[in-house]
């Protein structure tokens, strides 16, 4: 029995139906429409002039593209209440310090649970597993009882500590090291006389470079995109997501610079997305469950 | 595993003392002391972890059966906030409801699209498979872009769906989109939708990578005649670990939905038509500070999550068997 190979860059393809190839182009490409119109319009209102936004009916595209929305959004953010520059700086700082906190501790214990054996590992891991069965709204109240007896409501440590603690990194990490750092490597570091914190540190983590950067990402998006917070009261320690949203709340008035305002929110971690994406897509080929 | 396998399993079985001469727990404390790094290098993290995500759930679970309000001390009251929720709070009903709704179709729907695109993109060359990774992934990490959904479906008629309704005549006047009890539940589910292919997606795609083109080489001369079937019988099984970290984010995901309506439909959404047990917590924690009965609507969510989860990665672990 002879069956007709079909051929693609002369490579063989498996069972492939031409009417299939067709049915999933054509659901690919309503899907893709869904998910990138809003986006592209998202960036052409952003550059359409003030008569265009206003235009009946409302056009989709723009017909004379203009900056002048992100220089409107610039003279906005500088008649706010505290200097705009310091959201900026809080944004930053809190989004580098809780990222580096959360890839070295981080780091750390996935190093150990993964590579090393001690009793309640297991244990440990699995509640980490847990913690991802559930939101973090469901500890919000709890939490900031703790963060009112520790003294920590209204600082920067509210925001930035629990994010060392955050969960989704590290079980990428712990997973992605089971997985590509062999253990005779570690084994023959450990005869040479290293301590274990010189192996993880010098043997390991280099072996595991798209799992940090992994971590950095999640860690940054998640910080970068943080909006006001319960713990937070002084205008002085909020965000920049929370600074543009007073900014777009002030109506329709604003909505050219609204929409800048999201094309420069967004376009952060989309080109941070872009930079690591095929290191991104390397760590989650471990990130599976084992049961 | 059993507290005795798990010690034997960690004691690698190169030590001078046998384990018949000591008792278990000389045996640990022994495993405990030999390891003590594995302990300091987890302990900064388990610490945090400790503090702000797994003594806040007990707290909660304690608080839950109190009547507290930050200021003077808890009152236990046992059952009756729980009583409360369930039989004197209408609202909580309702967010119940709209909470199952949500999650009964985001969950899936969420989960089967990032299944079924990665799927499908998983033969086209890499340039093409990354440029169309980021067009569906995009507006997951986009931060508030979501937003946009409230411009293009604005409640006047310089909203762009408004807009062109009225000019082809099909209403007379502006529809209030987000503010119309009968629109807000399914627009809120389309933007949840668009906002959903985000983690687990990333996961399916490396899943699909990872498999080896042999399998499917072999699947073809066993006689498997076309590529759902080669889904069913060869990619599925071996993407089984994917499949259940994938519906753990989707779950919680779609259980802890939420966000999306208070930036678009405002707090509360019209008529409660989008009330969900996250805007009940907010409410009665964040606004109300009667920190007893949000403790319970916390728990109530937890337990919920918690549950929904175990009971898919029961039934998902059963793939394949």
């Amino acid at each position: 029995m002879s069956k007709k190979l079909r051929t693609r860059k002369h490579q063989v393809v498996l069972n492939r139906s031409v009417g299939g190839d067709a049915g999933i182009t054509f659901f690919l490409v309503i899907m893709g429409a869904f998910m990138f119109l809003p986006l592209l319009y998202v960036v052409l209102q952003a550059l359409k002039p003030l008569d265009e936004l206003w235009m009946f009916p409302p056009r989709f595209y723009v017909i004379n593209p203009t900056l002048q929305n992100f220089g409107d959004l610039f003279s906005l953010m500088s008649d706010s209440w505290v200097p705009f520059s310091r959201y900026i700086f809080n944004t930053v700082f809190i989004s580098v310090v809780g990222t580096a906190g959360n890839l070295l501790l981080g780091s750390m214990a996935a190093y150990a649970l993964s590579k090393l054996k001690f009793p309640g590992r297991d244990f440990m891991f699995n509640l980490i597993v847990k913690s991802l069965m559930f939101t973090s709204t469901v500890t919000g109240i709890a939490t900031f009882i703790t963060m009112s007896l520790l003294h920590w409501v209204d600082t920067y440590f509210a925001v930035i500590v629990p994010a060392f603690g955050s969960t989704l990194g590290l079980y990428l990490m712990k997973q992605f090291m089971e997985s590509s750092v062999p253990d005779a490597t570690l084994e023959s570091a450990r005869l040479d006389g290293a301590s274990e914190f010189y192996t993880f540190w010098v043997i390991a983590m280099p072996m595991v470079k798209p799992g940090w950067l992994t971590m950095i990402v999640y860690s940054f998006n998640g910080l970068w995109n943080s909006g006001a917070s319960i713990y937070i009261y002084s205008e002085q320690l909020k965000t920049l997501n929370y600074a543009i949203g007073q900014i777009t709340a002030g109506g329709i008035a604003r909505a050219g610079a609204s929409a800048a305002a999201t094309v420069v929110m967004m376009a952060v971690p989309i080109i941070v997305f872009v930079v690591t994406q095929s290191n991104i897509i390397e760590t989650m080929g471990s990130s599976g469950m084992k049961d | 595993m059993s507290k005795k396998t798990a010690a034997a399993t960690a004691s690698g079985g190169e030590h001078a003392v046998s384990r018949k001469d000591l008792t278990r727990a000389q045996w640990v404390w022994k495993e405990m002391k030999t390891n003590k790094t594995g302990y300091f290098m987890v302990a900064p993290f388990m610490i945090i972890f400790l503090v702000f995500t797994v003594i806040p759930v007990i707290l909660s679970i304690f608080l839950s059966f109190t009547s507290f309000n930050m200021l003077q001390p808890p009152k236990f009251l046992f059952l009756d906030n729980y009583i409360r929720l369930f039989l004197d709070d209408d609202i909580f009903i309702t967010a119940i409801k709209n909470t199952l709704i949500f999650a009964a179709i985001t969950g899936p729907t969420s989960y089967l699209l990032s299944l079924l695109v990665a799927w499908f993109i998983n033969e086209l060359s890499p340039r093409v498979r990354a440029i169309v990774t980021l067009i569906f992934y995009a507006p997951s990490i986009g931060g508030n872009v979501y937003l946009i959904w409230g411009t293009l479906f604005s409640s006047d008629a310089q909203g762009w769906v408004n807009g062109w309704l009225l000019n082809m005549g099909l209403i007379n006047e502006p529809i209030l989109w987000f503010f119309n009890a009968n629109y807000v539940m399914p627009l809120c589910i389309v933007v949840a939708l668009w906002t959903s292919l985000g983690t687990s997606f990333l996961s399916f795609i490396a899943g699909l990578q990872g498999i080896d083109k042999s399998y499917y080489e072999a699947a073809a001369v066993d006689g498997i005649k076309n590529r759902w079937q080669e889904l069913w019988y060869v990619t599925l099984p071996v993407m089984k670990p994917m499949l259940m970290f994938g519906a753990v984010l989707a779950i919680t995901g779609s259980f802890g939905f939420g966000g999306i309506v208070t930036a678009l439909c405002g707090f509360p959404s019209v008529d409660y038509s989008a009330w969900t047990i996250t805007h009940h917590l907010d409410d009665y924690g964040g606004q109300r500070w009667e920190t007893g009965y949000a403790s319970a609507i916390a728990v109530i969510l937890f337990a919920m999550q918690l549950g929904a989860n175990m009971l898919i990665q029961k039934l998902l672990s059963k793939v394949g068997q």
